[in-house]
């Protein structure tokens, strides 16, 4: 009885914040209002028995993405968004009727009948991080290696588009070094 | 009345409320005196005496600080980000207290102990970054804002190395439960086996509550009070509290995954909690002697110690000790 | 027990959300993080799923989301902090042009 009323309170505040997270012009409130949506969806793991996804949910998405979007907006000092003029309320508009028309795909698909395939034989009785684990290190273990090349080629991608362009461009009429900061530049 | 007292969910909700309002009372009592406790050794390490006017000894000097902080004048800056402004000190407090639901005091008081236990303390130190990033931006003043970015940077920087610590501690342990990890400490605690971890969890430690000398956020000789600098009144109080609380629940966790928990010699089951709590003097008591002991470091210095030293030191101690388990396991 | 088709609901609705955003928006940051949204109601149809199925294979999915997910978030901000520093604008209407 109270497994569904958590998942109907959490259900309700991830709707209402993802709903202000595209409605709100402030990045910042916009961004904090993300952060509640992603732990209502962590809450909503929990309920469903995903305890660990739940608990990566929170450290991952709202420990470091989130604070890696924030981090962004007060760096680059953002105020708010202006929306105003003729083109960007047709693109509003359009953007809203192409949202329904989605969902009223989905509930159309809804109204089909259909079924989920048979479950699974349940596996040995162990705790869901353990068995996640397990399942990790064996079944998924050349994923779960590429996984961690595809995240070493995404820091070394990062750092090399954070130093900015080496070749003179736009910053040529900064004295060299100001663009990537006091750092002297070997080969300008 | 008595269907509802059957009821094992009610139940259950009812005495983890129970616990939580203990829970409650007791840290914002503990975190009064802590205030009273670090005035008086800081005194005595600069070979003052600290505070002692206000009752014998200056024992009631946390009552009159509390007050004074809620009659000060709140002041908020014109162009604040209101909501966020008054949202920002909530937050502070919040992710210690939930941390804390899963400490195991003694044999038979924890809150909760869930399965994920040590994961829910890591989620909850990684939502702490918010209170001081959000505080420091909604002001709209710079040194605010400076700290605020200098905190985002820095707690995230030293939450891999918190977290690649514990790691050597689960491998031993084999679970996650907090209650699973201090059962398992019953004849020697891990500290023991592993020294290194231990030492870059309190290093780390210091960096994620912002204290000494990892304080940059608030370093008030460059950025008057860094993050705080435009709160006052109780929304002050309320930043300084969370970073007690912060401090305590940091420790407690230390002291589970680490110092044995609840475990020591001579009392019965139902005592064994004043070792716990002998245990958390003593760290508390550590925290404040560093912060009286060492100088604020440079920030290309904690930058270096953060990804240059603990985080690669953290790796091989990982590899170790996975090592040396797997070696003792097949033999 | 939930029913799976509560999960399956509020994870459509989650993504049409998203899809509403990344159409209307024109700030770059809260494209991203519709994106974001979406990702997450993708993620909470996996877990539904494995929950329904009784197989983990689901979760470990999600785990692997999460990563690319972190990984395209910091390529991502990157790309956005360059595109500032060059055109001293974050909205992607006024980001029409091939050349730098």
């Amino acid at each position: 009885m109270i497994a569904p009323a958590l998942f109907a309170v959490f259900a309700a505040i991830a709707v209402v914040s993802a709903l202000s997270v595209i409605l709100q012009r402030n990045p910042v409130t916009s961004a904090l209002f993300l952060v509640v949506t992603f732990c209502s969806l962590a809450g909503i793991y929990l309920v469903l028995h995903a305890e660990f996804i739940g608990m990566v949910q929170v450290i991952v998405y709202a420990g470091a993405i989130m604070v890696l979007f924030l981090f962004v907006i007060m760096y680059l000092n953002l105020g708010r968004d202006i929306e105003t003029g003729l083109q960007i309320a047709l693109r509003r508009g359009v953007g809203w009727l192409m949202g329904f028309a989605l969902l009223a795909a989905g509930v159309a698909l809804f109204r089909h009948p259909w079924a989920a395939g048979p479950p699974a034989p349940p596996g040995p009785p162990v705790g869901n991080t353990q068995a996640i684990g397990l399942l990790l290190y064996s079944r998924y273990l050349f994923p779960f290696e590429v996984t961690s090349m595809l995240l070493l080629v995404a820091m070394v991608g990062v750092v090399v588009i954070a130093r900015g362009r080496r070749a003179p461009g736009p910053a040529a009429d900064l004295p060299p070094g100001a663009a990537t900061g006091a750092e002297p530049r070997g080969d300008a | 009345m008595a269907a509802i007292l059957d009821n094992p969910d009610l139940r259950f909700a009812f005495w983890a409320l129970v616990k939580c309002v203990v829970i409650l009372t007791a840290m914002l009592g503990v975190v009064s005196y802590l205030i009273y406790v670090e005035r008086k050794v800081a005194g005595h390490m600069q070979a003052r005496t600290g505070p002692n006017r206000v009752g014998p000894l200056g024992l009631l000097q946390p009552v009159a600080d509390i007050l004074k902080l809620f009659f000060k004048e709140e002041f908020i800056p014109d162009a604040a980000n209101k909501i966020i402004f008054h949202l920002a000190p909530v937050l502070a407090v919040i992710p210690a207290l939930v941390s804390f639901s899963v400490v195991p005091v003694g044999p038979n008081f924890t809150v909760t102990d869930i399965n994920v236990g040590l994961l829910l303390f890591l989620a909850m130190s990684s939502l702490g970054v918010y209170a001081i990033t959000l505080g420091g931006w909604s002001s709209n003043n710079k040194y605010a804002l400076l700290g605020g970015l200098r905190s985002s940077a820095q707690m995230i920087s030293y939450e891999l190395a918190l977290g690649l610590s514990t790691v050597g501690v689960l491998l031993i342990a084999g679970s996650l439960s907090l209650v699973d990890i201090v059962r398992a400490q019953e004849h020697v605690w891990f500290a023991v086996y592993q020294p290194v971890a231990f030492v870059i969890f309190m290093i780390a430690a210091f960096a994620e509550t912002n204290r000494a000398p990892f304080d940059l956020p608030e370093a008030e000789a460059e950025l008057v009070a860094g993050f705080h600098t435009e709160y006052s009144s109780m929304k002050w109080g309320m930043f300084f509290l969370g970073e007690f609380m912060n401090v305590i629940t940091i420790s407690s966790i230390a002291i589970t995954l680490f110092l044995g928990g609840w475990n020591g010699p001579w009392l019965p089951d139902s005592l064994k909690f004043l070792w716990f709590f002998l245990k958390l003097g003593v760290l508390l008591f550590f925290f404040i002697w560093v912060r009286w002991t060492y100088p604020r470091l440079r920030y290309d210095q904690l930058m270096n110690l953060g990804w240059k030293v603990l985080l690669p030191v953290a790796l091989a101690n990982i590899l170790v000790t996975g090592t040396v388990i797997h070696w003792l396991g097949n033999r | 027990m939930i029913p799976i088709s509560w999960s399956l609901a509020l994870s459509a609705v989650l993504f049409v959300i998203g899809v509403i955003g990344v159409l209307v928006r024109r700030n770059a940051l809260v494209i991203f993080m519709s994106i974001e949204l979406m990702l997450n109601a993708a993620n909470l149809a996996f877990v539904a799923f494995s929950r329904d199925m009784q197989s983990l294979d689901g979760q470990v999915f999600v785990f692997f989301v999460m990563t690319v997910a972190a990984a395209e978030v910091a390529v991502g901000l990157a790309i956005i902090v360059n595109m500032f520093r060059l055109r001293e604008t974050v909205f992607v209407d006024e980001i029409n042009l091939l050349k730098g």
